[in-house]
């Protein structure tokens, strides 16, 4: 542990730029908010390698109880910023939930989920699934291998309850996504209904993540979808096992956004640039060299005042192992990805990502043209903040010219059909083809009324 | 008289010597007593040379017992604790409390390293910015704080509730005590009130602060207000009854000289009413305080108020192998906090008061 904390403070010395020019901040002093999840990362980073300082920025960070909690303080002013799901921004921007406008300069991660069953569960759907010639079950494992037991408890009239942490976590989306791809219905909001359970087989509802583990203990939900390391602690505790990883789902799909108020980027536009910078730093810290900062990461990540978990169970899936059956620990490099395949860009086409799941879930009431996919996306992801300030970071010599997509329109090429776990393919552009590729959901016109879809 | 005994004069002053010693012990065992100290006498008494074997029994009741309790208590924790399996691993014995006690002690001192690296990074900071034409800049630390300072925090945050709490219970209870009206007006809210969970009050008082104290670079932070606040609404109660009770059980020739002398209202509170009130007044604000400190640690907990309650929440929720042993930790340091507290008080309630009706 010396050791790490002593290439730390070398590192440091090392990154700290002399030459570079102070931007005129508006505001240094900062309070961002984060959720105990190993994908706050660089925000603790930033701060711990003084990276938010050499910005001249002083920025407390502060851990919320739940995302809710959290969206509300950024709304109302208590936090200057936070890391949030990606779902957020955009639902508060169209006024589902909460109604603010809320913008995302800063892309903070790819993958860094998982979806865990109970011990109970698992042993139950085992027999379904295909194993290996070692005996070990063959990835990913489709929820089909799910569905004859969650039809089992619903036919003994037993609801088959599952956590997810928010309404627009991507996590809900994951577990929706895994769940419909195996044929299993997950449910649908309808703007009277916002259960999310209007002709559900499986039952979803929101769990803090940090609670996930004790809530499953507990009985009241049999699986669950969150973010590390709230997967591995199952493990670890010997609750659960971890069925499918989020990149074994969708590769590289985005994750966490860093998420402001337009007003904060309106009024402090140099701090939000300051801000980006300090960030994008502690990205490129998390990933260079072939992740070999992890470990130092890792420490940072399991003091209390961050994740605060065990260092074993955060340094699994952040070192690029996964651990599924205890024992069962496979090689998941990229599962969580910082800085490259230029994860922090603020991607267009992955809001549209998350605009579609929730058309497709009855989220969003009814049916939107493409264009109008498009303008919510760029009100809300800002790649023009996030391209500038990587041009600072370039200028001065701290960053590559090369690691950036300077002339991106900001969509990512389409994601072919074989990164993806059912096999159909997603291209940013054409938000209402997509949908109407997919299975189960709502498509083209069809609106959720009482407990039935039409049209 | 006639006879004299020659060794009679030095006997003399050595039994008064020895009088003396005993009368200053007798004098320092009041303040033994008030610190939990009270087993120190019979030591100092022996050691004076009174009857060791008395004194031994004592020593034996008011120290050898109370250990052999706690020495009862660790066994008794010690061999039970491992045999409960949690997901989080055993239940913690005293043994990996101590050490985790040790390790926030250590923590509490990285701390206070990084508090250094951050006044450092400053200074580099300010030489950029005086370099480039700016005004260096002055900035508290950003940092988590250390064990110690939530520990101090909460200090801070009980005093300031039960300071408020103080500052209303008395007046309203002299009120209560004197004229019977005002007792029947008060009595129903109080019955009402101090049954209720501070639980029940934090949703309603973090509104209210939110609400009216919107200042953003105010003394106070809000969760600091709210905290405080849920503990006077809680601590109001144990005062004003007592104060109430104390003022209306004066003695009544007192109050009939009062009417004789033609005092006026004030006088008599101050001269006649408090000094006969204060024993009861005291025991009411020994009684708010520990009420205070225990609604505290809940109302840190939910308005996340920097101190041990957001600690104990914090550890529960990162769920790490040693959050139970922590968790302990800060359970026996809210204890030893609480009963300092109470000596405080007692100490406090010593000094002003003369009587035994303690």
């Amino acid at each position: 542990m010396k050791k790490i904390l002593l290439t730390l403070a070398a590192t440091s010395a090392l990154a700290s730029p002399a030459t570079a020019q102070l931007l005129d901040l508006e505001k240094d002093e900062l309070t961002f908010g984060f959720i105990k999840l190993t994908d706050m990362a660089p925000l603790a980073v930033a701060y711990e390698q003084g990276y938010f300082l050499d910005e001249g920025l002083f920025v407390t960070l502060e851990a919320q109880a739940n995302w809710k909690v959290l969206l509300d303080g950024v709304i109302d002013g208590q936090l200057d910023g936070a890391h949030m799901l990606a779902g957020q921004p955009l639902a508060a921007t169209i006024g589902y939930g909460t109604e603010a406008h809320i913008i995302t300069p800063f892309s903070m991660d790819l993958n860094g989920n998982g979806i865990t069953v109970s011990n109970e569960i698992w042993d139950a759907m085992k027999p379904n699934v295909p194993m290996m010639d070692d005996g070990r079950p063959q990835h990913p494992i489709s929820a089909s291998a799910l569905k004859p037991v969650i039809e089992d408890y619903n036919s003994r009239g037993l609801p088959f309850n599952m956590g997810m942490v928010f309404p627009v976590s991507t996590h809900n989306y994951e577990l929706r996504y895994w769940l419909a791809a195996g044929g299993i219905e997950p449910g649908y909001y309808s703007p009277e209904n916002i259960t999310g359970q209007i002709g559900a087989e499986a039952l979803l509802s929101v769990t803090p993540p940090p609670q996930m583990p004790a809530t499953m203990e507990a009985g009241t939900i049999y699986g669950y979808a969150v973010g590390e390391p709230w997967n591995q602690q199952a493990v670890f505790k010997g609750i659960g096992v971890p069925v499918i990883t989020d990149y074994q789902m969708w590769k590289n799909n985005p994750e966490k956004v860093f998420g402001i108020t337009k007003e904060f980027s309106e009024e402090n536009p140099n701090t939000t640039k300051a801000v980006v910078k300090a960030l994008i730093r502690a990205a490129i810290w998390l990933d260079e060299n072939d992740n070999a900062n992890r470990p130092a990461a890792v420490e940072i990540l399991s003091r209390p005042e961050y994740v605060g978990a065990d260092y074993e169970v955060i340094a699994n899936s952040m070192t690029g192992f996964f651990e599924f059956e205890k024992g069962d620990k496979r090689d998941i490099p990229d599962f969580n990805v910082f800085f490259r395949y230029n994860a922090t860009y603020p991607y267009y086409s992955d809001a549209i990502w998350y605009l579609t799941q929730m058309r497709r879930w009855g989220q969003i009431a009814d049916a939107k043209d493409d264009q109008w996919y498009y303008d919510v996306a760029a009100s809300v992801y800002r790649p023009d903040i996030y391209l500038e300030a990587a041009r600072l970071l370039v200028d001065d010599g701290m960053a590559n010219e090369a690691d950036f997509p300077w002339d991106s329109d900001g969509y990512k090429e389409a994601t072919p059909a074989a990164d993806i776990i059912d096999g159909i393919p997603y291209d940013g552009r054409q938000p209402n083809a997509y949908l109407e590729s997919l299975p189960i959901g709502l498509k083209g016109s069809q609106v959720v009324v009482g407990d039935q879809v039409q049209g | 008289m006639s006879t004299v005994d020659p060794n009679f004069e030095a006997d003399m002053t050595r039994e008064a010597r020895r009088e003396r010693r005993f009368t200053r012990i007798n004098a320092a065992d009041k303040w033994f007593q008030v610190m939990g100290l009270a087993w120190i006498t019979p030591i100092l008494k022996a050691a004076a040379g009174d009857n060791p074997k008395a004194q031994m029994s004592e020593i034996w009741r008011l120290l050898g017992i109370p250990l052999l309790a706690i020495a009862g208590f660790l066994i008794l924790w010690a061999t039970a604790a491992p045999t409960v399996q949690t997901s989080l691993g055993a239940i913690p014995g005293p043994g990996q409390v101590w050490e985790e006690a040790v390790n926030l002690h250590e923590d509490a001192q990285t701390k206070a390293a990084s508090r250094s690296r951050f006044e450092e990074q400053v200074s580099t900071l300010n030489a950029k910015r005086i370099e480039q034409g700016k005004e260096p800049v002055v900035r508290a630390y950003t940092g988590a704080p250390s064990y110690y300072a939530q520990i101090w925090t909460s200090i801070k945050t009980v005093f300031f509730g039960f300071m408020i709490a103080s500052v209303v219970a008395i007046p309203l209870g002299i009120m209560a005590g004197l004229s019977p009206s005002a007792n029947a007006a008060l009595n129903p809210i109080i019955q009402i009130f101090k049954p209720v969970s501070p639980l029940a009050w934090l949703p309603i008082v973090t509104m209210v602060v939110s609400a009216v104290y919107v200042t953003q670079d105010g003394w106070f932070a809000k969760s600091f207000l709210t905290s405080a606040i849920t503990v006077t609404l809680c601590s109001l109660w144990p005062t004003l009854i007592n104060t109430a009770l104390g003022v209306s059980s004066i003695d009544k020739d007192l109050v009939n000289v009062s009417k004789v002398l033609k005092m006026s209202t004030w006088t008599k509170i101050t001269k006649l009413v408090l000094p006969s009130a204060l024993p009861l007044i005291f025991t009411g604000l020994r009684l708010s305080l520990g009420v205070g400190w225990m609604v505290l640690i809940a109302a840190e907990m939910l308005a996340q108020n920097p101190g041990l309650g957001k600690f104990v929440w914090d550890e529960f929720q990162n769920g790490s192998s040693s959050s139970l042993a922590k968790i302990m930790v800060a359970v026996l340091t809210i204890g030893i906090i609480g009963f300092m507290l109470d000596r405080v008080m007692y100490a406090l309630q010593s000094l002003f008061t003369f009587t035994n009706n303690r």
